[in-house]
């Protein structure tokens, strides 16, 4: 089944090729009688211009990531106070604002709450996308009508969703509970109690992730050859070890990119919990997202310094998983 | 793919050396290539547009002094971080227009400007307003104006529980009123109690009232005010969505009429006209009775430090003709401020009667940053907001809350 694929794909590279190689070869043979001066020129006037196309790239590059980057690993390394930074000549401190930031009560929790709210999102958000996504495949009447209602909370603004959000787990006029209260429950304070604000933000948050996986996984099933499951079909396969024995397997590739991709997302996810708990009560909804941002804006005093270094902190772990997905690719196409 | 590193690294060196080049020079110009008579101006009224009475005084008030003032209004919670940002470039406006306090936090950067340079007159302001510009000695601008916390309640809610305001003078004959309106089928009172520096404001006039004092969080009269709120959120006489309400939604709930009481600020005053309701204001009481001292708020008229301190002499009448008895005034009626000199104060109350509870309760009231806290106070008004988060929401008891913030703050401020 993959053969043609990277028939088709070998084929398209070696056009690819021939027609880059023309180009210059033509040139050179035009210019065949100056052969000795004319091709050492064109060679450098050609790595120049290859330079010259890169430059923008790599001008972009350094001012809008390494740059940055590099300032934000500085900022972590020295003592800022509201002066030093405006003079900028705060004292490098190595890495004592990390030490600082590990030992504050609200690291551990702030970890706790990461991750339970990272894999507990992507767990639901893909496994409902992906529900969702083959209840789609199979092509029914208004199916396209109510798959694009499945994507409406992607196209709304995150500060719409949440402020939505918080007003309908508002535990005094909000609409969940009284729908709670209808159905004869006790209502519960959604976002005042910490018990369930982390809950909270993570019900949020997945509601706003699924059309995203939805998306990615319906399309990957596209591609998906009808033959195959109309061959195990007849061999007398049901449809749940259709899905277990041929999409999931062949979703593979698919599903290890959506997951990378809504890890990223989800440990970055800072508007929802800042716009509808704030973090709190007290602790029990600060993710690392949060954490940062309070200690750098939140407070009409900064800390400049542990703000970054749970940045950083951050940018780590989502780094050591894009390094860990690289890595199983390898091992899948070695 | 090798053979380019050496001319790649070499490229990206010299791109790297000409945007320096550009960067460096390009900040290093911005002080003085500006014309000598264009002014700016920063506050945070984005809500004022150039058509505005604001905007129109400041023009005004520029084309007196002989300026042009550009004025650009942000938001109130991304001005101090804009305001730092300026001052590291050198870009920072002629005149800032800046919660108070922030005064301290920026006048510790050694972005502002003191009194001594600028020359400005504040011998007409109230010592307790101008209390939040002065750190280490010296003032660092003039209040724009002031506001401050009152109870706001719902004459109707009242009169059906049989409560007869004059009755409430302390805390034990509010909460015997909340209960009242409980029993009556209403709901009692509403604030803020936000995990941010608007729960801390919230909280201060309960927290002063009891006698609590900000260098020390877990004294017994401390932990009497934040009982207080505490038991009411646990007999139902406040709602628990306090936790979350910014001063704004607690508004909102006040406006639904169901609502004895509610603890806002003189900016409110427009919106209860609107609410539909009879409403009537009383100062926030004692413990035993008494006004409580409430927080300040409103915002200062500051100078940021330029290089060219020949520019403070214009900058200086820019100010002083903002603050002047006439404009301020206007400026006061424009924002629905409590004007900080007192004859303002009486030219007020002269035109609007309502607002004498206001002028008295801004007279009771003192600066946050004041008792020569500063800077200290941002770090301990965290632990303070983190402390009644903590009691509110039921994780900690009202005494255990506040040793952990005392400590905290202790270790925070060492």
């Amino acid at each position: 089944m993959i053969a043609p694929a990277d028939v088709v794909m070998n084929l398209r590279t070696q056009t690819h090729a021939t027609r880059s190689v023309d180009g210059p070869r033509g040139a050179a043979a035009s210019a065949a009688p100056h052969r000795p001066t004319r091709g050492t020129d064109i060679r450098l006037y050609h790595r120049w211009a290859a330079w010259g196309f890169l430059a923008p790239i790599t001008i972009y590059l350094i001012a809008f990531y390494a740059y940055p980057l590099y300032r934000n690993v500085d900022l972590s390394l020295r003592h800022y106070t509201v002066r030093s930074f405006v003079y900028g000549d705060a004292e490098f401190i190595g890495l004592d604002n990390y030490r600082t930031v590990l030992a504050d009560p609200t690291f551990l929790p702030a970890l706790g709450h990461t991750v339970v709210f990272t894999v507990v999102s992507l767990a639901l958000q893909f496994s409902i996308g992906m529900a969702l996504a083959v209840f789609f495949a199979q092509h029914f009447r208004l199916s396209v009508a109510l798959r694009a209602l499945f994507l409406v909370p992607w196209l709304l603004p995150l500060i719409v969703s949440a402020s939505t959000w918080s007003w309908m787990l508002n535990s005094e006029s909000g609409i969940v509970n009284a729908a709670l209260s209808l159905l004869g429950a006790e209502p519960l304070n959604w976002l005042t109690s910490p018990e369930w604000s982390l809950a909270s933000v993570t019900i949020a948050n997945v509601w706003i992730g699924v059309p995203f996986n939805l998306v990615v996984l319906y399309s990957g099933l596209q591609a998906i050859d009808p033959a195959l499951h109309e061959a195990a079909m007849l061999d007398g396969a049901t449809s749940w070890q259709r899905f277990w024995r041929i999409t999931f397997p062949l979703l593979r590739p698919v599903s290890a990119i959506t997951l990378l991709l809504g890890l990223v997302y989800t440990l970055k996810v800072f508007d929802i919990i800042w716009i509808m708990t704030k973090g709190g009560p007290v602790d029990s909804s600060t993710t690392f997202a949060t954490w940062s941002y309070r200690l750098g804006f939140g407070n009409p005093l900064p800390a400049f310094g542990p703000g970054a270094a749970v940045g950083n902190l951050l940018i780590l772990a989502a780094v050591l998983f894009g390094l860990a997905y690289i890595r199983a690719q390898r091992r899948q196409h070695p | 793919m090798r053979r380019y590193t050496k001319g790649f690294v070499a490229l990206t060196v010299s791109i790297a050396a000409v945007a320096c080049t550009t960067a460096c020079s390009s900040s290093g110009s911005s002080g003085g290539g500006s014309a000598q008579s264009a002014y700016t101006v920063w506050d945070p009224y984005p809500q004022y547009d150039a058509n505005s009475d604001w905007v129109k005084l400041l023009t005004k008030c520029g084309t007196d002094a002989g300026a042009t003032i550009t004025r650009t209004g942000y938001d109130t919670t991304d001005l101090t971080t804009k305001v730092l940002l300026a001052a590291q470039q050198g870009t920072a406006p002629d005149v800032l227009i800046i919660d108070n306090p922030v005064i301290s936090t920026l006048a510790e950067a050694g972005v502002l400007a003191s009194s001594d340079d600028t020359k400005l007159d504040t011998a007409a302001i109230s010592p307790n307003l101008l209390g939040a510009g002065q750190s280490g000695g010296k003032t660092y601008g003039i209040p724009i104006g002031a506001n401050t916390l009152a109870l706001y309640y719902n004459k109707a809610v009242l009169q059906a529980a049989g409560v007869d305001i004059a009755s409430v003078t302390d805390w034990k004959s509010l909460t015997a009123a909340l209960a009242k309106v409980k029993a009556a089928g209403k709901k009692g009172i509403t604030f803020s109690a936000i995990g941010t520096e608007e729960g801390s404001f919230q909280f201060l006039p309960w927290f002063w009232g009891s006698g609590a004092g900000l260098t020390k969080l877990d004294s017994a009269e401390a932990v009497a005010a934040l009982a207080l709120w505490t038991d009411w959120l646990k007999q139902g006489y406040a709602p628990n969505s306090v936790i979350n309400n910014t001063q704004t939604t607690s508004w909102q709930e006040f406006a639904t009429g169901e609502y004895a009481f509610a603890e806002n600020g003189t900016w409110q005053l427009g919106n209860a006209k609107k609410a539909g309701f009879e409403y009537g204001i009383v100062a926030v009481p004692g413990i035993d009775g008494g006004t409580a001292a409430a927080p300040t708020g409103g915002e200062f008229v500051s100078v940021p430090l330029q290089k060219d301190t020949g520019r403070y002499a214009i900058t200086q009448k820019l100010v002083t003709c903002v603050g002047s008895t006439d404009n301020s005034l206007a400026t006061v009626t424009a924002l629905n401020y409590i004007a900080p000199t007192e004859a303002v104060q009486a030219k007020q109350v002269a035109a609007n009667a309502e607002l004498k509870v206001w002028v008295d309760a801004v007279k009771a009231a003192k600066g946050r940053t004041g008792d020569g806290l500063g800077t200290k106070y941002p770090k301990i008004s965290q632990q303070l907001w983190t402390a009644v988060q903590a009691a509110l929401s039921g994780s900690k008891t009202p005494q255990a809350a506040l040793t952990d913030a005392q400590m905290a703050a202790a270790a925070a401020t060492k």
